[in-house]
């Protein structure tokens, strides 16, 4: 057995693998639900219809989509240019603080405030990724642990937050700030739902970041860092910048979605603002092929599959975890897939 | 409150050992893995698996080295992915690991939730019993902080011993830290880096499994979801500050377990005055440091993350 | 003749790769106490053929024959346990370990409860004796010179009592000296006992050390003779193809100093050569030679002149003046023209198109960008041109250049560093693996460089080659520099002795 590369790398292949790993994943996860007893088509059926069966299904799941569109985009960023940063979680978050901190005493308007939360989350965001990347651009620091291990602290420092200087004197006894003013909620994009301006936002990032990554002369640096450092510092390309550019810009879209999240869903910041939109965003990114355009696809899937799952399970005896399990064994299908359309398997 | 008070008693030595138990068999799994040249992420997932697959083995009836061993099998079909992917089609051994981190935690949960569905308070098992040697668990301070443990804790230290052994004395060590220094080199005297690294990653990847069941059988006597806590990504950390040998890494779990069992007792006797969380974070904060203080100087395995294909230069 | 068993046959062995056709019904037979040479240009599937036996490869047809039984192929266990062993081009060594735990690797059944190091070291001292193969045993392996590490991988091999041992490019790393040396210690093996095969494509070994020589090109055996029977003219037309001619060059007038370095020092890291008193002045209109065996700094010289190292003393002048902050970056605005030894690493983006890899330098400038922007347009015809101009060949200009040739892809280089008409160019061993065809080509295009003014630096371990193209040669050895001497006061004998560092510029 040996393995070649490929000569010719096409998009037909590559849509052909993609979709094939996707209903890989699905397949397997027809097991368990054929464990827990009920068919898999009924399964599936019902995770369809709760996910768009409705004009209200629909909004969920583009809801869902959202802040997975902006972590989605801060991984395939940070990925492109080999840059580890497992730490969406904690941007995430991050955002959500910075929101709260600029934006419930304020009396700026909703177009001075909106931008300018969003503006200042993702500052946020970038610049705490910047301590992990500087630590591997000058001291060889292992960036996966580092931004691993900085969630759990982000998640810690949220929860004395919430608990102590930041607790909300009228959520009787609960643990969440105070809200954020009126002028800085986003607006609901359709009426009676919870679908808001973020999704707008995100779809739009999503295309700047296509347009960044493809057209400029900043974006070709990151691919050409991403690809091959070595050969990118023999160009002349300022390596070290360009992975702190890629920083500032990762982090700061995972910062983004909890701007968003918070200003359009919740208002208010609790510790479980997020069910793990940062971590969810790695998945996005690779069911994309980390291609910017890809993430709103991939992301659209993946809020599909927790959405759906949430229904599923309300109709039939299972755990809602199987979404967690769905998406997981796509990304890893999806790794394989992608192997594919690269390199082919030959004997000798 | 008075730090070297705290010292001078046994209560706190015990804690310390109990608390470095997981991350010794966590962190030699992962040392294991890197020595032969694959990084496994999938260390938090693979816990959390162990963790809950041990536990469930003895709730429904098993004994408890069954679930350990039932805990250790899973850890190596865990591996046996791993190797699939990162070793055999020589993929992205980050997302290949964290991939299985997700699939061994959500896994876990949704099979935890499907055969204990109604359960609101975690049931509980009868864990293993502290142990009581004739002789050795009666030798002041030594025996109650070291052979008063449970025989899980002898067990990991034993591993530091055998890992020890086995990957400077043997033959098996030698081509296994060749595998992660040259591949080449091992290609070129007939012996496999496939199979090599993949039973490098197996044998790691059932410790690691091992270390989460005994949170579940021997720390704790209940399982409970999210219950590996980051430990995972500790024994990461753990490893680069151990520059990838056995007794330092003992010695890295034993330090930071006791810096844990410090702020644990801290927190209790400081009452409010500082924040609980930041001690909970401290213990993060401490391996993020650890790192950086090693990674400067750190002799990574040469061929670490490298992919090997037969054939290729 | 009485009829002689040969230990080993190839026989009808084919190999593809995708479309390429790499041995075409290749049979060799090897007879004890014979030193065989496999000449061939580069790619004429040598390494290969060798691969095969030694079970890299999997052959897609034929047989394998050793002592007349036959060898289970793709397993390099079989061959080592059937006796045969091989010394690959690149080691196979590990440098963090010392040379016993190189050696006895894989010799000891794997799950043995203790590894017998000390009966080892024993039988390893002993070959050692035998073979006048020096080495420490318990020395770390990166801390030993080129030719020592050599030594291990010829010990690893007799370790394993082997009986036919393999050389693939054994001198490429070697002083003509040390080469020397090595042709003896390999007649001593064939006394001992040993049958051998050496892959080369220069000559001059093949006539000095060889019984008998295959030559292989394009895939396939083309000659077969015994060596006494043979000339260098009659073998190099064999391996070629064709009558190999001797450019007639003339002899340029060099022009002002474009580059200087002045008392360049660096010191080494992990037991690396470093860099002592470097004084080198190149002028337009010339090209020089830096001879030397591989790793005597030649590396690190060139990493400073491409601005990919700062030298801890010493200064860089370009056209007279001091560079003052020397980066990779830098050097492209100076003007120079950098083709780098490794292609494929640092030369390229492997994974990106030839339009990506044609801007990677001048991404931010006209034509190939406005305002930030990318302007495919322009790159596309830019690209298009200079491919043209500089013959590479692709399927499209959009193809990932991982997927072109060797000789293609440092024609890219070629394109994208000579099409701005540098003053200054560094080419770091620019032929190494390409066939003769592609090797002309790049002297051609070196050539015509120094013709138009360019001042060009040739860093090569090939004597043959900078005989054929430098108008002067300095050689490196231990990281120093000799004095520049002019091509033609020099010959071949002298330069060894200066490349193994007993030259009279060295006299202290």
């Amino acid at each position: 057995m040996r393995i070649e590369p490929r000569e010719n790398q096409s998009l037909g292949r590559l849509i052909l693998a993609l979709f094939l790993a996707v209903a890989a994943a699905l397949s397997v996860c027809s097991l368990l639900i054929l464990w827990s007893g009920a068919s898999p088509v009924q399964g599936w059926l019902l995770m369809v219809k709760g996910a768009l069966g409705s004009k209200f299904a629909i909004s969920e799941t583009l809801t869902r989509a959202t802040p997975l569109i902006f972590t989605g985009l801060a991984a395939a960023v940070a990925f492109k240019a080999k840059l580890w940063n497992i730490g969406g979680e904690g941007q995430f978050y991050l955002g959500a603080c910075m929101a709260i901190l600029l934006g419930t005493d304020t009396g700026l308007s909703a177009w001075a405030l909106i931008p300018w939360l969003f503006v200042a989350g993702a500052l946020a965001g970038g610049l705490f990724l910047l301590v992990p990347t500087l630590l591997k651009t000058h001291m060889n620091v292992d960036e996966v642990v580092t931004t691993l291990l900085l969630n759990f602290v982000v998640l810690l420092f949220v929860n004395w937050l919430v608990f102590g200087p930041w607790k909300d004197p009228m959520s009787m006894g609960w643990p969440q700030s105070a809200p954020v003013v009126d002028a800085a909620a986003l607006p609901v994009l359709l009426a009676k739902t919870r679908l808001h301006l973020g999704f707008v936002l995100g779809v739009g990032a999503a295309v700047l970041v296509w347009l960044f990554m493809e057209r400029t002369v900043w974006g070709f640096e990151i691919r050409a860092v991403g690809h091959n450092p070595n050969a990118s510092r023999f160009a002349g390309m300022p390596v070290n910048a360009v992975i702190v550019r890629t920083a500032l810009i990762s982090g700061g879209l995972a910062a983004m979605a909890g701007v968003s999240e918070l200003l359009g869903v919740k208002g208010y910041l609790t510790t479980d603002l997020s069910p793990g939109f940062g971590y969810t965003g790695i998945v996005v990114a690779m069911l994309a092929a980390l291609h910017p355009l890809g993430v709103v696809a991939s992301a659209l899937f993946v809020a599909m599959i927790y959405i759906g799952a949430d229904s599923m399970s309300r109709a039939i005896n299972i755990s809602n975890y199987i979404a967690d399990v769905t998406t997981a064994v796509s990304l890893l299908a999806v790794l394989c897939a992608l192997f594919f359309t690269k390199y082919r398997i030959r004997r000798g | 409150m008075d730090i070297l008070q705290l010292f001078l008693e046994t209560g706190f030595w015990v804690a310390m050992v109990r608390m470095a138990t997981p991350l010794i068999f966590g962190t030699l799994g992962e040392l294991i893995c890197e020595r032969a040249g694959v990084v496994n992420l999938g260390i938090e997932g693979i816990m959390a698996a162990g963790c809950m697959g041990g536990w469930m083995w003895v709730f429904l009836g098993g004994s408890l080295w069954g679930g350990i061993v039932f805990a250790a099998c899973i850890g190596i079909a865990f591996g046996m992915l791993h190797s699939l992917f990162a070793v055999y089609l020589g993929l992205s051994q980050h997302v290949s690991g964290l991939g299985l981190t997700m699939l061994g935690s959500s896994l876990s949960a949704f099979v935890f939730r499907m055969l204990l569905p109604k359960a609101t308070t975690p049931p509980k098992i009868v864990p293993f019993a502290p142990l009581d040697l004739p002789v050795l668990s009666h030798i002041p301070f030594l025996g109650e902080v070291v052979f008063s443990q449970t025989a899980l804790t002898l067990l990991a230290f034993a591993m530091v011993i055998i890992v020890a052994y086995i990957l400077f004395k043997t033959p098996l060590g030698l081509a296994l830290r060749m595998v992660g220094e040259n591949p080449m080199a091992v290609e070129a005297q007939g012996l496999s880096v496939l199979g090599l690294r993949t039973a490098a990653v197996c044998a790691g990847s059932a410790m690691m499994a091992v270390g989460g069941a005994f949170l579940t059988l021997s720390a704790f006597d209940a399982y409970y979801i999210g219950m590996v806590n980051g430990r995972g990504w500790i024994c990461i950390a753990l490893v680069v500050f151990s520059s990838w040998k056995p007794y330092k890494a003992l010695l890295g779990c034993l330090l930071f377990a006791a810096f844990d069992a410090v702020q644990m007792r801290v927190q209790q006797q400081a009452g409010m005055a500082i924040p609980y969380q930041l001690y909970l974070a401290l213990p993060y904060i401490f391996s993020i440091i650890a790192l950086i203080i090693m990674s400067r100087k750190a002799a990574y395995p040469k061929a670490l993350l490298i992919p090997f294909r037969k054939g290729e230069r | 003749m009485p009829m002689i068993k040969p230990v080993l046959s190839l026989s009808n062995i084919t190999k593809t790769f995708g479309r390429v056709l790499a041995n075409d019904q290749v049979s060799l037979d090897l007879f004890p106490g014979e030193i065989v040479a496999l000449l061939g240009e580069n790619g004429a599937g040598k390494t290969t053929l060798m691969s095969i036996l030694f079970g890299h490869y999997l052959a897609d047809q034929g047989e394998i024959l050793v002592r007349g039984k036959a060898l289970a192929q793709g397993s390099p266990r079989a061959a080592l346990s059937a006796g045969v062993g091989m010394v690959h081009q690149h080691f196979t060594l590990a440098g963090n370990m010392s040379v016993l735990d190189n050696v006895i690797l894989g010799t000891e059944p794997l799950w043995g409860l203790k590894t017998r190091r000390r009966k080892a070291c024993k039988k390893l001292e002993g070959l050692m004796k035998q073979f006048g193969l020096k080495v420490d045993p318990h020395a770390q392996v990166s801390a030993l010179s080129v030719g020592e590490q050599q030594r291990v991988e010829i010990l690893k091999v007799l370790y394993r009592d082997a009986s036919i041992l393999i050389l693939d490019e054994p001198t490429a790393v070697l002083t003509p000296q040390e080469a020397d040396h090595l042709f003896a210690t390999l007649n001593q093996l064939v006394k001992g006992g040993l049958s051998i095969i050496f892959i080369t494509h220069k000559m001059r070994e093949v006539m000095a050390a060889s019984h008998r020589c295959v030559v292989l090109r394009q895939g396939r055996v083309v000659h077969e003779t015994p060596t006494r029977d043979t000339s260098p003219e009659d073998l190099a037309r064999h391996m070629v193809g064709q009558e190999v001619e001797k450019k007639a060059r003339q002899k340029l007038i060099p022009g002002n100093e474009v580059l200087s370095l002045k008392n360049i020092s660096l010191s080494g890291t992990a037991g690396k050569t470093g860099l002592e008193h470097l004084d080198l002045d190149l002028r337009g209109s010339e090209i020089l030679g830096i001879a030397g065996v591989s790793g005597n700094g030649q590396s690190l010289l060139a990493d400073i002149i491409c601005g990919m190292t700062l030298p801890d003393k010493g200064d860089i002048l370009v056209h007279g003046s001091p560079m003052a902050g020397p980066s990779p970056g830098a050097m492209v605005r100076a003007g120079l023209g950098r083709v780098p030894d490794d292609r494929t690493s640092t030369g390229l983006i492997a994974d990106m198109n030839l339009m990506e890899n044609m801007a990677s330098e001048t991404y931010k400038k006209m034509p190939f960008s406005r305002f930030g922007l990318l302007n495919f347009k322009a790159m596309e015809k830019e690209t298009a041109t200079r491919v043209k101009h500089f013959d590479v060949r692709c399927p499209g200009l959009n193809t990932v250049v991982r997927n072109l040739s060797g000789g293609n892809m440092q024609k890219l280089i070629l394109a994208r560093e000579l099409s701005g008409k540098p003053g200054i160019i560094l080419a770091n061993q620019p032929t190494w693996g390409l066939d003769v065809g592609a090797t002309a080509y790049v002297h051609d295009r070196l050539l015509e460089a120094a013709q138009n003014g360019a001042g060009v630096i040739l860093i090569s371990e090939d004597l043959d080659e900078l005989f054929l193209v430098a108008d002067r040669i300095q050689v490196m050895s231990q990281g120093h520099l000799s004095p520049a001497m002019d091509i033609d006061d020099v010959d071949r004998e002298a330069l060894g002795l200066i490349m193994a560092g007993q030259g009279e510029t060295h006299a202290h």
